[in-house]
């Protein structure tokens, strides 16, 4: 990789890194993160495609409350620049992108480590704030938390630029080292592994009332016609058409019972 | 004394606030395992700060107050934000609101707005769109990740900006109505759109394919192609091309193969994948750590391919 690469790889790195604890910009999402390191190593489309791939493992991770999901930023952003790195060293890119998508699992475990020792050092940062604090020294808290944030991109940029450094032979070498039935297998295993992801969210959301949408979601999304975003309106229609008759039961409900909410039920009782 | 403070009225222009609401942004910065997202929350205050207290004791108090524990969704607590606005200005211009109102109202709306944001956000918006940025991008598009990053952002600066609005404008208020329906229906609402889109995600991307091969059946004349008939010129060509329109795949070879696969797509499609989906979810409420349960999905990856199943 050229200088400059290596410092702009660095810059998305940081971003990356900065954006895994704030959740605002989403600069950490594989999606955008690995297209990224794509386009400043002059590999846009490879970065697009393992971009997409990764997106689609790691759809389901969010940090929720004090727990933290497996690191998205640090999977994305080491992957990408190690499947750069092995294309550059003479790669089949097919090869590379697979091989990239299996070690960014294990990346993000790495990730989260470092997230924990990150945000353990930011507590004793915000004791910091709260002298401070006594002080009414407000410059010195603004300080304390750019700290905090660029602490955070650190916690990327560092692994990254390190990775920037390691030879193309190498990384090619341990490619090619690879048996064919490891490399198969995880791509077996990585067709499945987005399905953690996924029961991530559904164990937050499902009740015994929203388990028929999860059902009607499935079976429609085999009619192959159905674009995603074809999904989608299907999905907020039944969602608004289900609150709407709640509503519309409730408040027939709620009158004292004068009338069932069935004409033909209403005709009967009243005959 | 405390009329002519409210006569002169110190108030938070839309300067101020949107000071505010662009420092809100970094509300986890700083995010540690003991107040969780305090700094971050002084930090989006100190515009506000400095504008409301002139004198250096009050200035202190107040950095105190918003130094305590926080933690929410990092959009939801926009109106949080809001209406701590509203209630430090009533504050500032003499009105009794003590720290343990201001407390209270933080405590009280973090924790069901957490409730909404988390499920609405994290769980229905970024997987919507990161599918959808992801299906095109695997289509070799950049329009995919570009999608992704725009649609997200409008919506995300848009919610911070206005939700905070509505918030400052609302003043208390606000966390009364957090009991009733409206929040309750959002999730609802959120929860059914986000539970279909899952159930057709996991169709249409968790791809599990059984390799063994059911059976191997011997197709009647008629209902194969018959290559050895076939000429090598534009005219065989055609003559193939007519049959397999006709026949179907099952028409390429003289011999018919089932795989397990098909067997079970014929059933429905995906049905595999959505087992193991459930599984999974059986095992997430076990307790046992998604990265340990990626791991194994690999390592069953792997062994399968092994031995011919997958």
């Amino acid at each position: 990789m050229s200088p400059i690469s290596v410092l702009l790889v660095i810059i998305v790195a940081f971003l990356a890194g900065m954006e895994g604890i704030l959740d605002e910009w989403e600069f950490h999402q594989p999606l955008v993160a690995c297209t990224l390191i794509g386009l400043v190593t002059g590999h846009p489309s490879e970065g697009i495609l393992l971009g997409g791939s990764l997106q689609m493992i790691a759809l389901g991770w969010a940090n929720i409350g004090a727990a933290v999901a497996p690191d998205a930023a640090l999977a994305s952003v080491a992957s990408a620049i190690l499947m750069v790195i092995a294309i550059n060293g003479g790669s089949d890119p097919t090869e590379a992108m697979t091989t990239s998508i299996a070690v960014a699992v294990p990346l993000s475990v790495a990730g989260l480590f470092l997230t924990m020792v990150c945000r353990t050092i930011a507590t004793a940062m915000v004791h910091g704030m709260d002298k401070c604090a006594e002080n009414d020294d407000m410059a010195g808290i603004e300080r304390w938390q750019i700290v905090a944030i660029c602490m955070q991109g650190a916690r990327i940029a560092i692994p990254a630029a390190a990775l920037c450094f390691i030879p193309g032979d190498a990384v090619t070498a341990a490619l090619n080292a690879m048996p064919d039935w490891l490399s198969k297998g995880m791509e077996v295993g990585g067709g499945m592994v987005c399905c953690v992801g996924y029961a991530m969210v559904i164990n937050m959301m499902a009740t015994k009332e929203v388990w028929p949408f999860f059902a009607l979601g499935f079976v429609l999304a085999a009619i192959s016609q159905l674009t995603l975003i074809a999904l989608g309106v299907i999905g907020l229609s039944l969602a608004f058409i289900y609150l709407g008759l709640k509503e519309y039961a409730k408040q027939n409900g709620g009158s004292g019972a004068v009338s069932s909410g069935d004409p033909l039920g209403d005709i009967i009782d009243n005959y | 004394m405390a009329e002519e403070i409210q006569e002169k009225g110190i108030h938070l222009t839309k300067q101020d606030r949107l000071a505010v609401c662009n420092r809100h942004q970094y509300l986890q910065g700083s995010w540690n395992y003991e107040r969780m997202q305090n700094g971050g929350w002084c930090y989006a205050m100190i515009p506000a700060i400095k504008k409301l207290y002139p004198n250096r004791d009050d200035q202190i108090a107040a950095l105190k107050r918003h130094l305590e524990f926080y933690n929410t969704h990092p959009y939801v607590s926009a109106p949080v934000i809001g209406v701590t606005l509203a209630l430090e200005e009533g504050r500032a211009n003499g009105e009794p609101i003590d720290d343990v109102t201001i407390q209270g109202v933080k405590v009280g709306m973090m924790g069901p707005l957490a409730g909404v944001g988390d499920p609405v956000f994290w769980y229905t918006v970024r997987p919507l769109l990161g599918a959808l940025g992801a299906s095109l991008a695997l289509g070799g598009s950049p329009l995919g990740p570009i999608l992704f990053f725009v649609l997200w952002n409008v919506i995300r600066l848009a919610f911070l900006w206005y939700t905070q609005e509505a918030g400052y404008r609302a003043g208390a208020d606000i966390s009364k109505d957090l009991s009733g329906g409206k929040l309750g229906k959002i999730t609802e609402g959120a929860s059914i759109l986000g539970m279909f889109v899952i159930g057709a995600l996991v169709e249409r991307w968790v791809t599990i394919s059984f390799k063994p091969v059911v059976s191997t059946m011997q197709q009647q004349a008629g209902a194969y192609i018959d290559w050895s008939t076939i000429t090598g010129d534009a005219e065989g060509i055609k003559s193939a091309l007519t049959q397999y329109a006709k026949l179907g795949a099952n028409g390429l070879d003289q011999m018919k193969v089932t795989t397990l696969q098909q067997n079970l797509d014929s059933l429905i499609p995906g049905l595999a994948a959505v087992a193991l989906t459930l599984f999974v979810c059986k095992l997430l409420k076990k307790n046992v750590s998604p990265i340990v349960i990626i791991l194994a999905l690999f390592g069953v990856g792997i062994v399968g391919h092994l031995i011919g199943l997958l």
